[in-house]
């Protein structure tokens, strides 16, 4: 801000942001008060090693919403992604031993490129099939996801692949300047998210094209291409997730991280998006980001079963649901 | 009616593809016209079919539904326990009990959906990740097996219309089932196409707020087909533990997927206004016998999803194809 720092102008304009920054601070007390392993130091370090790959997913379903869309195959993607670089690590390694662990570094960036142009491919199709062929975004999602989760069956049988070179852990396990890996890459990328959102006119058409598509088309804009770019954008960020998700557990698998499409909702939706099309905030995702990751360890640590936290998001997300629609209506 | 109108209608298109597939199917492996492989496809038609019935419901008022599963579960759990807990040796009463959970159940989609003017895809995946965790969490995980099974579901679901011994032994056998489904068929086509409340939930789907100022209840409307589709879903949880004989709370997980992709196959337009019982009866016919054929077709069944996948997206792709033709 270029005259300092105005509270009261930031709090006026930034309401919900501040909501939910206090509800931020409201679970971080609970918990904190409900469990005293809450607040030691190992249990933020861990936070810092598994948000990312939930937040890269919430953002891309972000992406999706939008424009009013959804990506229901987000988990999907992540997993192929992952599948397709473990298959490739282990066709030209091992399938275990040295000469998997110890993996060159060259070879372990072109199973990152496999991934990504994974997620990418992924993303060209669902956003060919969104915008060309003019499928709804539920269907064709729910469409292209059953084959992206039918391609990992198919070419793992079932089981995890397990065991991935030393260099691809480091991704989801290693450090950067005393900072979990995953973390700064995550930052980077909501930056970047960021940026593109706010200060380019790709951004500003998919904000146009959310709020009033009729307008949107009215005013010229390509909306088939920005809304094409913003799948393609969802996939990569997919694939990215999947990366992180097999480097931090070693091992990949065709039915890992499906508690995760829940959970990406509803910090998108916590975090202000509206699923209707036309708001959303990057900010507010990280920040919803971080108030859900302090409510599941404080759960965990309290050793809730995965179905009680199951409950509890559905019952979470409703609840954010209904409040916001009161407080629209207030308005 | 003329020729050339029948073969607009998407349910004679749905209808040849079907026979195409048939007679491709029977090609590469002629067991697919044992006697036995039919009724077994007829068999396995019945839960997916009354489920898709509801979520035609549903689709056609605008919405989409995809929390049924759980809530058939959650209706099948606790009717079973309640009966194992009061030793109940009654059939009527369960399959009443686990309707009405699903229609409570449906009500709160609809309450969502309605009062908070939330999109219904958001509203159902809350509302069943909260009722499969509520039933996980609070009442129980474990199977009821089939020496648990109350004896009188077992029985009521093992009725045939017809059975015949074959000449090496086996027995087969046309399930009475059969004829609960296509009851239901036959209501709700009647309720859809004959009554003010189907037309009601036409005109909503159609456009909602033309809709509304002619005068059509939008509310109950909403409330209508949301419970419908739990009702549904609820007796059909029990329905299908019943001709099991395995009662796991775990199941039908991932089910919505194919239901929906049944009733989209079935030509209805998941913008609403469009749909028929008919076409999704075939559409439901469709996806089971192409998921039951792959094994007949020496197919692994690793390939079942993408298969499912693939059939959606041709599906979705024609049926948005055929709207903005219509559209233009």
């Amino acid at each position: 801000m270029r005259h300092g720092f105005d509270l009261r102008r930031f709090v006026n304009r930034e309401a919900n942001l501040v909501q939910l920054l206090g509800l931020t601070a409201a679970i971080f007390v609970l918990m904190a008060l409900l469990n005293e392993k809450f607040l030691r130091a190992y249990n933020f370090e861990s936070i810092t090693y598994i948000a990312p790959e939930l937040g890269l997913l919430s953002v891309a379903m972000m992406l999706a919403m939008l424009t009013g869309g959804i990506d229901l195959s987000v988990i999907g993607i992540a997993n192929l992604s992952g599948i397709l670089a473990g298959l490739f690590f282990h066709s030209m390694g091992a399938p275990r031993g040295a000469a998997l662990t110890g993996m060159p570094f060259g070879m372990v960036a072109a199973g990152v490129l496999i991934a990504v142009g994974t997620g990418l491919l992924a993303g060209i199709i669902n956003g060919a099939l969104i915008a060309r062929v003019k499928i709804t975004p539920i269907l064709a999602t729910i469409g292209t996801g059953q084959v992206y989760v039918g391609l990992a069956l198919v070419l793992t049988g079932g089981p995890a692949i397990v065991g991935f070179p030393d260099w691809w852990d480091a991704i989801g396990n290693g450090k950067l300047f005393g900072v979990a890996l995953p973390l700064v890459l995550f930052v980077v990328i909501l930056a970047v998210v960021a940026l593109v959102l706010t200060r380019t006119p790709l951004g500003v058409n998919l904000f146009l094209i959310g709020s009033n598509a009729k307008a949107a088309t009215f005013a010229g804009i390509r909306m088939g291409r920005a809304i094409f770019l913003s799948y393609v954008a969802t996939g990569l960020l997919a694939s990215v997730a999947g990366i992180l998700l097999s480097g931090r557990t070693n091992a990949a698998k065709s039915d890992y991280g499906t508690s995760y499409l829940l959970q990406a909702v509803l910090i998108a939706v916590l975090g202000g998006t509206n699923p209707a099309g036309g708001r959303a905030t990057v900010l507010g995702v990280a920040i919803a980001l971080v108030a859900l990751m302090f409510l599941s360890s404080g759960f965990q640590l309290m050793r809730f079963s995965n179905f009680l936290v199951d409950f509890i998001w559905g019952a979470f997300l409703l609840v954010v649901i209904a409040i916001n629609a009161l407080r629209n209506r207030a308005r | 009616m003329k020729a050339a109108a029948l073969l607009r209608r998407s349910e004679t298109v749905i209808f040849l593809v079907l026979l195409l597939a048939m007679v491709g199917i029977g090609l590469v492996n002629p067991a697919f016209w044992q006697l036995g492989n039919i009724f077994s496809l007829l068999r396995a038609n019945i839960i997916t079919g009354i489920m898709a019935l509801g979520v035609l419901t549903v689709m056609i008022s605008g919405g989409i539904d995809v929390s049924f599963p759980a809530f058939a579960m959650a209706a099948m759990y606790i009717t079973l326990l309640w009966m194992l807990n009061v030793g109940y040796t009654g059939v009527a009463l369960p399959f009443l009990m686990a309707t009405l959970i699903g229609l409570a159940l449906g009500a709160l989609n609809a309450f969502f959906v309605h009062s908070i003017r939330m999109i219904p895809l958001i509203v159902t995946l809350g509302t069943g990740a909260m009722v499969r965790g509520f039933l996980l969490g609070f009442i129980g995980t474990s199977t009821i097996n089939i020496d648990k099974m109350p004896r009188q579901l077992i029985d009521f679901a093992k009725q045939d219309l017809t059975s015949f011994t074959t000449e090496d032994g086996s027995h087969i056998g046309l399930t009475a089932m059969l004829l609960i489904y296509l009851g239901f068929a036959l209501v709700v086509h009647v309720l859809l196409r004959h009554t003010m409340i189907g037309r009601a939930v036409f005109a909503m789907g159609g456009d909602k707020e033309a809709a509304r100022r002619v005068g059509f209840n939008i509310p109950l409307t909403t409330f209508f087909v949301y419970c419908l589709a739990g009702a549904l879903a609820g007796f059909t949880g029990l329905l299908h533990v019943s001709m099991i004989w395995l009662a796991n709370p775990h199941d039908l997980a991932g089910m919505e997927l194919d239901v929906i992709a049944a009733v989209v196959l079935g030509g209805a337009s998941i913008f609403g206004g469009r749909g028929s019982v008919l076409g999704t009866m075939l559409g439901v016919f469709m996806l089971v016998m192409v998921n039951n054929s792959l094994i007949i077709m020496h197919v692994s069944t690793t390939w079942q999803r993408v298969v499912v996948g693939v059939i959606v997206i041709a599906a979705t792709a024609i049926t948005s194809w055929r709207d903005r033709k219509r559209a233009a």
